[in-house]
């Protein structure tokens, strides 16, 4: 379980924000943003993670590239404990990663022109020469789809999908072995949104990329993916091949997930699944399993001990005690 | 347009502009649509494309400079808007006619408990005493299904979810019972769990009180699920205006087409997964839209009618579209 399957291994991850409480307060309270994750990223797939805000989600991406220090445990990249590199080593491993954020406007420093932005990466690891650089920006603009002449523009003068294929060629820039795409066309406009997933999936065939693909839209997830996660106040309820979530879900929350996604077909009568009340708070997160306060299926052992995720059909993980008592 | 059941809204050849230093704006050219009592209407079209423009500017709530309404009439209730003085505007806005935005966070003042935000409305347009006021504002609450309504009509806007928030916008929106309802993507900053009972919601109170409902989204799935009729907008113009069923099953405008084909459906088998089928180029930007027809430089049908404007023909009963394939004379 290294080098040859997995990319990345989380193991056991945990990362509390702790809140500033009043100046005598003797509790310390935290956010419980990612609670006990353990998740595998195969090389040369796409792993979605889903759920709502609050979840984690973005969190748990940032843990894998360090841009956040866990409270704890584990993060192997290629085989490697990455928690304990530092400065050097650290700088190296930022060139096999990289990330492409949510919002096209406000990632993009304004004042610098796309040539520069999207070199930057290659001055800042010292690669090539000047001349080298500016051809392999060039080449890296043609590849997401921008014309030369755009190079000595900047940000403000590009749509919200261009400056994302701005962001993308960025982050290829170094060539990385794994981007994690945070919610990467959801300020899109829908018809430049499928232009955006088109050309993550050229570029991963193309430069045998890994993604790990956050979003909230599990329609977008369910297409693009080929494994998905799905979180729910931090842990992980419930993890299957992409198809496999979408025809068989076993969670109650990935059910309801489901049943509010609203399908473009009025022909469709369905059965609404409607969740009562608001996601718990992290700072407090429910006892037991945290979904079940708006779970339609709970039981006795519910709100007692924390459902351990466990393997009920080949490949197909899930954390919910309909399934069987915690091994 | 059918003239079957009573029509409430009427909006013919709506021209709202904006002069800004780069030049004139067209954000809505030559709208019609219309909304009979008691029904839905959906209008969906990507940014730009004159939606919440076409709402502000029923509520004459453009703001002047830059913005404009040129020439049009919206028909409410027998009346045109755009004739109607100020004064007399203020009284249906919140009263006949009411609004909910995407952000409920910016539409709701940060220094007022929720309760006075709620009662402002009703002392206004129904002369309620503060008291009475009051004790509808709780009710308003309890009815939108805001847990604790007592409670927590005293708290501000902060210490409420963005889910709760949209609630609270609803219930102010409804305080004085509006013949129309305008929600202007009310779930689009809101999570799937919350979109949907914010969805249902307003389903439920628009089958309580016989509201018209105009819900401007960008979501086909939403449109799917709550309209009756939907016109699509594309660059300040309607493309494509007809009923649900219609739209969905039978789309003429290679726009939608594009539109419906470019979303991912979960409902599609996995195994076949093919690539989506993007719509290619930008969204154009208002100075500077193509002549004749606005989505010409996007279309793989173009051809060389397409150089004029199309008008919006009834190509079948009820279904209307700008578009010269479907234009035979």
């Amino acid at each position: 379980m290294n080098a040859n399957g997995n990319l990345v291994q989380v193991k056991k991850l945990k990362k509390f924000f702790p809140l500033r409480g009043h100046f005598f307060s003797r509790s310390k309270s935290f956010v419980q943003a990612v609670v006990g994750v353990n998740l595998e990223i195969r090389r040369g797939e796409t792993l979605g993670l889903v759920g709502e805000s609050g979840c984690g989600k973005s969190t748990l991406g940032r843990l894998i590239l360090r841009l956040e220090e866990p409270t704890e445990g584990q993060i192997f990249f290629e085989g490697e404990d990455i928690l304990q590199y530092k400065a050097e080593r650290l700088r190296q491993l930022r060139r096999e990663m990289q990330i492409i954020f949510q919002d096209p406007y406000s990632s993009l420093n304004p004042r610098k022109t796309i040539g520069s932005i999207i070199g930057e990466p290659l001055i800042i690891h010292n690669i090539g020469t000047k001349k080298e650089r500016s051809e392999r920006v060039l080449r890296l603009m043609e590849v997401v789809g921008l014309r030369p002449e755009h190079i000595n523009r900047y940000p403000h003068e590009f749509s919200g999908g261009q400056r994302q294929r701005i962001g993308i060629a960025r982050a290829l820039a170094l060539n990385p072995k794994l981007i994690i795409a945070d919610e990467p066309v959801s300020a899109l406009d829908v018809s430049i949104q499928a232009q955006v997933l088109n050309l993550l999936e050229d570029l991963q065939d193309e430069f045998h990329l890994t993604y790990l693909f956050i979003a909230h839209d599990l329609s977008v997830v369910e297409h693009i993916s080929d494994r998905v996660a799905v979180m729910h106040l931090g842990r992980i309820a419930e993890l299957a091949p992409s198809d496999g979530l979408y025809s068989r879900p076993k969670h109650p929350y990935t059910h309801a997930l489901l049943a509010a996604n609203p399908i473009p077909d009025p022909s469709l009568a369905r059965k609404r699944i409607l969740l009562q009340g608001e996601v718990p708070s992290p700072i407090n997160p429910p006892p037991g399993c945290n979904f079940h306060t708006r779970c339609l299926n709970r039981f006795d052992p519910c709100d007692k001990e924390v459902p351990v995720l466990r393997e009920v059909e080949p490949s197909h993980w899930v954390a919910c005690y309909l399934y069987g008592p915690n091994p | 347009m059918g003239e079957t059941d009573k029509l409430l809204l009427k909006i013919r050849n709506l021209h709202t502009y904006f002069y800004t230093d780069d030049g004139v704006a067209k954000a809505v050219d030559g709208v019609d649509l219309e909304l009979v009592e008691g029904g839905t209407l959906g209008v969906v079209g990507e940014s730009g494309c004159g939606k919440s423009v076409t709402a502000l500017s029923v509520m004459r709530l453009i703001p002047d400079p830059p913005g404009k309404i040129i020439q049009g009439k919206i028909v409410f209730g027998g009346k045109d808007l755009l004739t109607l003085s100020e004064a007399e505007m203020r009284k249906i806005r919140g009263r006949s006619i009411s609004m909910i935005f995407q952000e409920p966070m910016t539409s709701l003042n940060p220094v007022f408990q929720i309760g006075d935000q709620i009662s402002e409305v009703l002392t206004l347009h129904e002369g309620l005493s503060k008291k009475e006021a009051w004790n509808r504002s709780i009710e308003m609450l309890k009815m939108v299904g805001i847990p604790a309504a007592e409670r927590r009509i005293t708290e501000y806007p902060h210490q409420l979810s963005g889910g709760m928030r949209q609630r609270v916008m609803i219930a102010m929106a409804l305080a004085c019972s509006p013949k129309l309802m305008i929600a202007d993507e009310p779930t689009t900053a809101l999570d799937v769990t919350i979109q949907a009972q914010i969805l249902e919601l307003i389903n439920r109170l628009q089958r309580e009180k016989g509201m018209s409902v105009i819900l401007i989204t960008h979501n086909l799935g939403v449109i799917a699920e709550t309209a009756q009729m939907v016109a699509v907008m594309y660059a300040g113009r309607v493309v494509e205006y007809t009923d649900v069923r219609t739209l969905f099953a039978t789309p003429q405008h290679p726009y939608t087409q594009g539109l419906l084909k470019s979303i991912p459906r979960l409902d599609e088998d996995h195994a076949k997964k093919a690539k989506l089928e993007a719509i290619p180029g930008l969204v154009p930007s208002l100075l500077d839209l193509p002549p004749g027809c606005k989505f010409s430089n996007r279309c793989k049908y173009v051809f060389e009618k397409c150089g004029q404007e199309p008008p919006l023909e009834e190509v079948s009963t009820g279904h209307f579209v700008r578009c010269w394939l479907h234009i035979h004379r």
